[in-house]
């Protein structure tokens, strides 16, 4: 009985090999990185827009109503003479703001309901999705102009009311993916050793769904960003002369044939940081699911 | 300091209490299916003494796997109906609440599961998976459960535990893996662990090693064992005493050495039968039992076995044959009106119990 290690250590594949450890597993490639770059760089030129020796986004120059780029405004000047450069800059912090704010309430909320509903299956599943169905059936965006239009217009008051709206999305999504493993051994086996539900939930299947809520996490920051846009540009987010891609997009709209630069500039931002998110979540999501086939 | 040593102090054998560790009593448990009531378990009591090995055989769909559930009190709640009574060192499992059955869930009853592939957490290092139940069940600091799960490991025989301990699930391979499950289950050292098959998924090379750890660390730690398979030859060298289930039931329950030398029941043999053999020639057709298990929402009428029996008479099939003692041993007990004539049966153990 005594020679049970010295028999896994004449097998080779008992004892296995450690280089398998050390195997890259986070092999994303450039494209990766070249997005979460422009990123980074949106975030923090948002965050520290006033560090920046930036114009006044909201101080307009009657002298240069209307231009397009010079050297002096690079993406120009709009109709009040204010400086472009400086209002999408501006005008990202509260795209910013909404979309990540509003996507974390929601994936606080709904993330943890969907994740306790199912695990625990039964009553709690029904009522909490019979819930999630009931606001999904409901137009978000006309639930959120409704709103919107008799709370106010204040940055945190969008943010509230767009993450409430996300949180079913993020429920159903949280809970599909948490269903696939809250039925597999390893659960079982978790809770044939005493461990509470609440250390299962956070424990044994939060690890697992992790990648599929950092992906959509991504992509829901970008519907968000559109949304506040969709917003913006029915007058209902937040109002002038506060920038966002959205407002500035819908103000420039009556300018379209005379200052197209107007138009482009907001609308390019938005463009570019919808399409890093997008991607970084598809690459992160396919990188991240790899790991699972190799088990 | 080996845990061994350490455990038998911490845990001294339970001379006060000789009663047998596991009662299992007339236990039933049915679940609601669309197609009406199916019989799971249907009229299972055995005793189990503390420090036996029980082996629990039968085909897939004999009540094995929700037998071992059961007595964890492991099994989903909804459609389930159970009665009848487990009790473990005096406390009602069927009736214990969810608090309860959790100071006992690896602390005192602990199970090892079929597939090591799916029954560890994939994203999670082995070392915290060990640490976990032992930080819950007996108060321990980090530091002091690293330690022990480094121990345990090498009480499994896993060479190199520093640094497995680091090591996730898909690092490892099956027989490795089914280690640790064994390391995870024997952490808090149960007074009885339910190994519901623990070999069916391994090389046949590998079982015998991964039985003789389980055999190891039983002897150390005086504990009991269920040995759920459906491969006679695995549980034939390691037991003290076979059932074996046929249709939800006990059918036949005997001394290990007692049943290969006097089966009593046709199934058994047929089961026996159908064990494939070394010593066969090569070429020859394996022996299969005739005819399909039983449906357990529509159990046929009489002896489950009876329409797949060579032995059947009338009676089989119209009267359910109780569990009876054997006339020259009261520890063999069967459910047979027909019983075999007591004829040993010489077994030839498979490789995978050859290691013994």
């Amino acid at each position: 009985m005594s020679n049970i290690p010295t028999a896994a250590d004449s097998i080779p594949a008992l004892t296995g090999s450690s280089d398998i450890a050390k195997k890259k597993r986070f092999d994303v490639g450039l494209v990766f990185w070249i997005f979460t770059l422009w990123i980074a760089i949106t975030v923090l030129a948002a965050i520290f827009a006033s560090l920046l020796g930036l114009q006044d986004p909201n101080q307009g120059n009657y002298d240069i109503l209307n231009q397009g780029p010079t050297t002096a405004h690079w993406f120009g000047t709009d109709d009040l003479g204010r400086d472009i450069f400086s209002r999408v800059i501006y005008g990202a912090r509260v795209s910013l703001t909404v979309g990540f704010g509003a996507l974390t309430i929601g994936m606080i909320i709904g993330g943890t309901l969907g994740m306790i509903a199912a695990y625990r299956r039964g009553p709690v599943d029904i009522i909490v999705s019979s819930a999630s169905y009931v606001m999904l059936a409901f137009p978000a965006l006309v639930a959120v102009i409704a709103i919107v239009a008799f709370w106010g217009h204040e940055i945190w008051k969008i943010t509230i009311i767009i993450g409430v709206a996300s949180i079913p999305l993020v429920f159903r999504v949280v809970r599909a993916a948490t269903l696939s493993y809250a039925t597999r051994d390893f659960v079982t086996a978790a809770k044939s050793q005493g461990a509470t539900d609440w250390r299962i939930i956070t424990k044994e299947l939060f690890p697992n769904v992790l990648p599929a809520i950092i992906s959509f996490y991504l992509i829901g920051v970008a519907s968000v960003i559109i949304l506040e846009g969709a917003l913006a540009f029915l007058g209902l987010s937040v109002q002038p002369p506060t920038a966002s891609w959205g407002n500035m997009i819908s103000e420039s709209r009556t300018y379209l044939s005379q200052n197209p630069w107007l138009v482009l500039f907001p609308s390019l931002a938005m463009v570019f940081f919808l399409v890093a998110l997008n991607l970084i979540g598809d690459i992160l999501r396919s990188t991240l699911d790899v790991q699972e086939s190799q088990l | 300091m080996t845990m061994a040593s350490e455990r038998s102090e911490n845990f001294p054998i339970h001379d006060e209490n000789p009663g047998p560790l596991l009662k299992v009593r007339d236990l039933r448990t049915t679940f609601t299916t669309p197609r009406g009531k199916l019989n799971a378990v249907d009229g299972v009591s055995f005793d189990l003494a503390r420090g036996e090995t029980l082996g629990i055989v039968g085909e897939s769909g004999s009540g094995k796997t929700v037998l071992s559930r059961s007595i964890m009190s492991l099994l989903p709640r909804s459609g389930l109906e159970q009665s009848g009574s487990i009790e473990f060192e005096g406390i009602e499992m069927l009736s214990a609440t969810p608090d309860v059955l959790r100071t006992l869930w690896g602390a005192k009853i602990s199970m090892v599961f079929q597939d090591p592939m799916t029954s560890l957490n994939p994203v999670v290092r082995i070392g915290r998976q060990i640490t976990e139940s032992l930080r819950l069940h007996t108060g321990m600091d980090k530091t002091e459960a690293n330690a022990m799960a480094v121990s345990l490991l090498t009480q499994v025989g896993i060479p190199s535990p520093e640094q497995r301990v680091r090591n996730y699930p898909h690092q490892l391979s099956g027989g490795m893996r089914q280690r640790v499950m064994i390391a995870i289950a024997l952490a808090c050292s149960p007074r009885l662990v339910l190994a519901d098959e623990p070999t069916t998924s391994l090389d046949v090379t590998v079982q015998a090693q991964i039985l003789d750890v389980l055999a190891k660390l039983q002897e150390e730690r005086h504990m009991s064992v269920i040995l759920v398979s459906h491969d006679l030859g695995v549980v034939a060298t390691r037991t003290d005493r076979i059932a074996v289930m046929y249709g939800g039931r006990i059918v036949e329950i005997a001394p290990t050495d007692r049943l290969f030398r006097a089966m009593a029941m046709p199934y058994t043999k047929a089961l026996v039968a159908s064990t494939p053999r070394l010593s066969q020639p090569s070429h020859v057709r394996l022996t299969a039992i005739e005819g399909r298990p039983p449906d357990l929402v529509h159990l046929p009428k009489g002896c489950a076995f009876s329409p797949r029996c060579s032995y059947a008479t009338d009676k089989c099939h119209s009267e359910v044959p109780p569990l009876t003692a054997s006339r020259d041993n009261a520890s063999h007990l069967f459910a047979c009106w027909n019983p075999l004539p007591s004829t040993p049966v010489a077994i030839t153990t498979t490789p995978g119990s050859s290691a013994s």
